[in-house]
Parts: structure tokens; C-alpha cells; sequence
């Protein structure tokens, strides 16, 4: 059981500053996913942890002690590689027990483990091939039990799951997301895929341009993300930014925005902005399942609907739900509905918007506008 | 049912279009087998020469059919012809090369392998630099480099020893062999090598358990390629070994020129041409097709 403490962490290569400052902290049995966009400086951040790349500034504590110039061997950690990279001449059993070779376990304690961690990811009868014979999902589990049998401090995932087809995808998330609820050890977890931070994390780092933009529980940062690109990154498909301007309606706060013909639309906000641009001018954020087929019933149940009318554009069935793209003034939204009752082509759509559920931007500085009862 | 079989000989166009087909290959196999038999005529005529009779040589010429058979020339040749005063045939020289080619084989092979590993795997600053200029000995001439070897065995007490040959072959062969072995492990994963340092293994651990294991590809081309190289090679054999210490490519020539005055014994001449010969074709025999495989083959899955 261990601790990740990560402060005022900087990476450079020459002139380049990959990370930025980088402060991030792990509690005991946490799994902490780093999502991001390629090239944000995850990978990088991952390696400087597992002691694969030097510090170039700041300070990585494992359980409370720097680790910054120990060796990869010793800061008792297994990583999982996005190639997995199994040594392709040994079979699975010894895939295994290399590492623990290389500490001189003794071989009746490996045996041991071997035993443990078969049974745990149902590997046994794989034990002895050679990764050229096994398939991408095996080669996984293989990979993981490597890791699984030394019994670390941290894990650490490189995109585990990228190169597996999709199915398979889901289900390696489901398993890992068991495996880590019944080993309980402190995970990190590298992602590109900001469903599978979703699921497995409980809480999660975005990563931009090497800093992090927000490092919350999921559901946090999914309802208030910190700025739009938080915001826009998580969640699919993503949110709808609508420029506006801030107002009063019935001496209510209220966002207005432009419609075609010069007209604008005025959306009460339940909730009051704790602040205000100094123009006034906002981007109202709308996630796709916050956007309805008016009705008054629905009016009745849900405070804070709001209606405009929005031609529709496009209708993109999935089965489950049906995702329609709408025109609001000159700006294509994206809405989530109820396959019954969803919009269909050419329709001129009555659209409830759960303003309860929306957030304010800034467009200046792009982050978030807090509201509360003012 | 219906059964119908199709004959092509009914079918006009089916006829024609195989008749220009067997005719085509009729041609190819024609050119094949006249450029075939010209690259064999050497071999044949000095096959045949080892097996004639010395004045039946002399009467016909050396380019003819052999009208007469012998062994006696092999024996001769392997442990009684005299070449540069002593008479024990050619054995001698067979040996020294032997007891050259092996260890410089095996030795700029394992050093290849290892500066390979280093320069693809444990990059450090410079190393690229380094690496191009290891290379550069791959455009070298051997005779750039007479005179310092000469000098080098010289002042280390190695000149006219079997062992100078081999510390010169080792360190001429170095840079094909660092060549071939870095771009092969350059195509291996550095997430290998990651996931071993996580499991606590070390340079040399990683080295003979990962490394070496999924290296027989380039390993079999570079020692085909020592081991010819080697063997084959003859300015450095005479220009720095003489008499008993001489590899047998230098002995050949010797051979060649001891009875200028005399007949030529081509007899003996072709056998010890032939027993040069054998152990590079061994290799390739044995060794040809893994030569052809990993020249060609990229990245390891």
C-alpha cells in the first residue's frame, strides 16, 4: 500500500518544456487516470515515475520518500506497456518470472506467485507458450500477470488497452477495473481515451500542453470541468459551447444568444455566476444529453428548462439513442435523444435546454464560471 | 448429372496461348542454363585438374577433358608438396587458417553484438557520432591500414604469429559487424529493454537473456560473413606472415610460384585451390539460406 506524491514536476528535452509543473498526488488503493490528448506530456509524466526518464526539475515521492534518482528497479513498481512488451523468446511462465529471477526470489515464493496470479487473470493454460501464440487479449493478461507478481507499491499502465479491437477493449476494462477492486493497489493509469478514465478512475488528471487542467473524481469533472477544454475533451460527443452574453430576465440571471434574423433567445440560469467578464459576454456549455424535445410536462418536471426553436440538420441514429445536429443561430449543436420521439430531418425543433446542467465559460481566459445561490 | 471435362486442345486460343507459354520457358531456362554452365567451367576444369595426371596436363594443356584419373595429387598436396623449403604440403597453412579464422570470427562477431546493443539501446551523448565513424571503416581499403598494423605488431611482439592475424581481423571486422548487429536491435522495442530495467535487470542481463536470444538471425549473416571474409582474405596473411605461420590463402600463391622455372604442377595447384575452398563453402552450405533470411529480415514481432 502506497502513496504518489508528484510536486512542481518539469521535463525538458533541450529547449522543449514538456511538462510544465506538474503537482499530482495518489492516495493508498486511489487509481488515478492521466487522459489527454497524444502529446500532452502523459507518457512522459508516467515514464519520470516509473524512473525510465530524468527529472529535470521538482520532486517525485513514493511513499513519502524522493525517488527522483533511484533507479527503476528499486523504486518497487510494475508497468504495463502499451506494446506490452513481452520478451518474445521466453514463454508466459517465464515473461513472469524474469523480474523476480533478477531479485533473486527463491524459486518455491515464485512458484507461489505464479500460481496466485494465473488463477487471478485465468492464464494458466497460456503458461507455457511463447507470446507469438497467443492472442492480443492474451498477450494483455500476460502482461498484467508480469506485473501482478511482484507485488509492488504502485502500477503504473501505459495505455493498456489501445491496441486491442474494440470489443475486446471493453471487456480488458471491465477485468482491470475488477482486478484493481480486489487487489487494491495504487494504480496510474495512462489513457487517451477519456471513457476508459471515465470507468476505472477514481480520479482523474486532464492533461494539456504539459500541465494539468484539472484533477478531480470523474463525475466532477465531467458535470464542472474546469475550462472548455476540459470541458470539450471529455465526454462524447462533446459538449456544445453557444457564444452569449450575460442578462437579466425577470430580474433573473439569464444568458441571451443570437438567433438568425437578428433575434435573441434569453435562457434563465437556475444559479447565479459568482462572476462576471467584463463585457458580459459568456460561452454557454451544453452537454448533448442536456438538450430535450420541449414540452410543458417536462417544463413542469425539470426547473430551469429553457426553449428555443432549432432547425435540424442531421439525424444520426446509434440504436440506443439518436444524436441530431441542430442549428442555433449560426452554431451546429449536438443533441442526445430518445430514439422515440427524436428529432427527424427538416424539422423545425422545439429544444428544452437543462440550464441546471449547463456551465459558463469565460471566452477570454476559457475557464469555468462557478454559479451558485447568490 | 452433368459431367463435362474441358480440353484445351479443342479450344484454339487455350493452344496457342500454351504453346507461347512452354515456348517462353523453353527460352528462359535456355539463358539460365548457358550463363549456369559458363560460372561452372572454372570449377570443372580445375576439378578435373586435380584429378589428371601431371604430364597428361602438360601434353593437352590445361583446358581440356581429362583423359586420365589420379588421386595422387590430393595426398601430395595435403602432407608432402614443398612450398617455400619445407615439405608438408599445404596441411600447415589449413591449420593456421583455421586457428585464425575461428577465434577472429567468433570475437568481432561477440563485439559486434555488444557495441550494437550499446549504440542502439544505451544511446549516450555522442554515440551517433561514433557510430558513423565505426562505419566509416566499412569504406576503409585494407591497405590504409598496412603500415600502422605493421607497426602495431611490430612494437607488441606479434608480427609474423597467427595470433597478430587474429587481433587484426577482430578489430577490421568491427565495423561490419557493430554495422549489421546495431541495425538489427535498432527494429527491437525499447519497451523491451524498459520492462526488463523495471524487472531489475541489468545491462548484462539484458543483454544475454533478451537480447542474445532473439539474435540468431543476425548473428548466423554476420559470422557467414566474418567467417568468409576471413578465410578469403590474403594481404594481410603475406604481408605479415611468412613460411610455417603463412594462412593458407597466402600459402596458394606461394605454392604457385615455387617451381617458376620448372613445369607448373597444376595438379597439386588445383587440389590445394579445392581444399582452400571447402570450409567458406561448408558455411554457405550449412549456412545460405539463414544468410539470405536475415539480410532480409526487418523488425522482430
Amino acid at each position: 500500500m502506497a502513496t504518489l506524491t508528484i510536486s512542481g514536476l518539469h521535463k525538458r528535452f533541450g529547449a522543449v518544456e514538456v511538462l510544465k509543473g506538474i503537482d499530482l498526488e495518489a492516495r493508498t488503493g486511489e487509481f488515478i487516470a492521466l487522459v489527454g490528448p497524444s502529446g500532452c506530456g502523459k507518457s512522459t509524466l508516467l515514464a519520470m515515475i516509473a524512473g525510465l526518464e530524468s527529472v529535470s526539475e521538482g520532486e517525485i515521492r513514493i511513499d513519502g520518500t524522493l525517488v527522483n534518482s533511484v533507479a527503476p528497479k528499486d523504486r518497487d513498481i510494475a508497468m504495463v506497456f502499451q506494446s506490452y512488451a513481452l520478451y518474445p523468446t521466453m514463454t508466459a511462465r517465464q515473461n513472469m518470472t524474469f523480474g523476480m529471477e533478477s531479485r533473486r526470489v527463491p524459486k518455491a515464493e515464485q512458484d507461489a506467485a505464479i500460481k496466485r496470479v494465473a488463477s487471478l487473470l485465468q492464464i494458466e493454460p497460456l503458461l507455457n507458450r511463447k507470446p507469438g501464440q497467443l492472442s492480443g487479449g492474451q498477450r494483455q493478461r500476460v502482461a498484467m500477470g508480469r506485473a501482478l507478481v511482484r507485488d509492488p507499491k504502485l502500477f503504473l499502465f501505459d495505455e493498456p488497452l489501445s491496441n486491442l479491437d474494440a470489443k475486446l477493449r471493453v471487456d480488458m476494462r471491465t477485468e482491470i477495473k475488477k482486478l484493481h477492486l480486489r487487489v487494491g493497489k495504487t494504480t496510474i493509469y495512462v489513457t487517451h481515451d477519456q471513457i476508459e478514465a471515465m470507468t476505472l478512475a477514481s480520479r482523474i488528471a486532464v492533461m494539456h500542453q504539459g500541465s494539468i487542467q484539472q484533477f478531480d473524481e470523474p463525475q466532477a469533472v465531467y458535470d464542472r470541468p474546469a475550462n472548455m477544454f476540459v470541458a470539450g475533451f471529455m465526454g462524447s460527443p462533446s459538449m456544445n459551447f453557444i457564444s452569449g452574453e450575460l442578462t437579466k430576465h425577470d430580474g433573473r440571471p439569464a444568458v441571451a444568444i443570437a438567433l438568425p434574423g437578428g433575434e435573441t433567445a434569453t435562457l434563465p440560469l437556475p444559479q447565479t455566476p459568482q462572476s462576471r467578464p467584463a463585457n458580459g459576454k459568456v460561452v454557454l456549455g451544453v452537454r448533448p444529453e442536456h438538450l430535450f424535445r420541449y414540452n410543458p410536462n417536462l417544463k413542469a418536471q425539470k426547473a430551469g428548462l429553457a426553449m428555443v426553436t432549432a432547425p435540424v440538420e442531421v439525424v444520426e441514429p446509434t440504436g440506443a439513442e439518436t444524436h441530431a445536429v441542430l442549428k442555433i443561430g449560426e452554431r451546429e449543436i449536438v443533441g442526445r435523444f430518445d430514439p422515440d420521439g427524436a428529432p427527424r430531418l427538416g424539422e423545425l425543433l422545439p429544444l428544452g435546454i437543462d440550464m441546471a446542467h449547463a456551465c459558463l465559460f469565460d471566452p477570454e481566459t476559457q475557464a469555468l464560471i462557478p454559479q451558485g445561490a447568490a | 448429372m452433368v459431367s463435362a471435362t474441358y480440353d484445351p486442345t479443342l479450344d484454339p486460343h487455350a493452344r496457342s496461348a500454351n504453346l507461347r507459354f512452354a515456348l517462353g520457358r523453353i527460352a528462359v531456362y535456355a539463358f539460365l542454363g548457358f550463363f549456369a554452365i559458363i560460372y561452372l567451367i572454372p570449377l570443372f576444369v580445375i576439378v578435373a585438374n586435380s584429378f589428371r595426371e601431371l604430364p597428361e596436363i602438360s601434353r593437352n594443356g590445361l583446358i581440356a577433358l581429362p583423359q586420365s584419373l589420379s588421386l595422387k595429387a590430393w595426398p601430395q598436396t595435403w602432407s608432402h608438396y614443398c612450398v617455400a623449403g619445407t615439405c608438408e604440403g599445404i596441411q600447415r597453412n589449413f591449420y593456421n587458417s583455421l586457428v585464425m579464422t575461428i577465434p577472429a570470427t567468433i570475437l568481432s562477431t561477440m563485439l559486434g553484438a555488444i557495441n550494437g546493443y550499446v549504440l542502439s539501446k544505451w544511446r549516450f551523448p555522442g554515440s551517433e557520432t561514433l557510430f558513423a565513424l565505426m562505419t566509416l571503416g566499412v569504406f576503409m581499403p585494407g591497405q590504409i591500414a598496412l603500415l600502422p598494423w605493421a607497426f602495431i605488431l611490430g612494437s607488441i611482439g606479434l608480427s609474423n604469429t597467427v595470433a597478430g592475424l587474429i587481433l587484426v581481423h577482430v578489430v577490421q571486422g568491427l565495423s561490419f559487424t557493430t554495422l549489421f548487429c546495431r541495425n538489427y536491435y535498432v527494429n527491437v522495442p525499447d519497451d523491451l529493454i524498459k520492462a526488463a530495467r523495471i524487472d531489475g535487470a541489468g545491462f548484462w542481463r539484458i543483454f544475454w537473456k533478451i537480447i542474445l536470444p532473439i539474435s540468431p538471425p543476425i548473428l548466423i549473416v554476420t559470422v557467414i560473413w566474418q567467417f568468409t571474409g576471413i578465410w578469403n582474405e590474403y594481404l594481410f596473411g603475406v604481408v605479415f606472415t611468412g613460411g610455417r605461420q603463412q594462412p593458407i590463402t597466402a600459402a596458394l600463391v606461394a605454392l604457385a610460384s615455387t617451381n617458376a622455372m620448372n613445369a607448373r604442377a597444376y595438379d597439386v595447384a588445383s587440389c590445394a585451390v579445392l581444399i582452400a575452398a571447402i570450409p567458406p563453402l561448408l558455411i554457405y552450405f550449412f549456412g545460405g539460406k539463414y544468410f539470405v533470411r536475415g539480410l532480409t529480415q526487418g523488425a522482430i514481432k
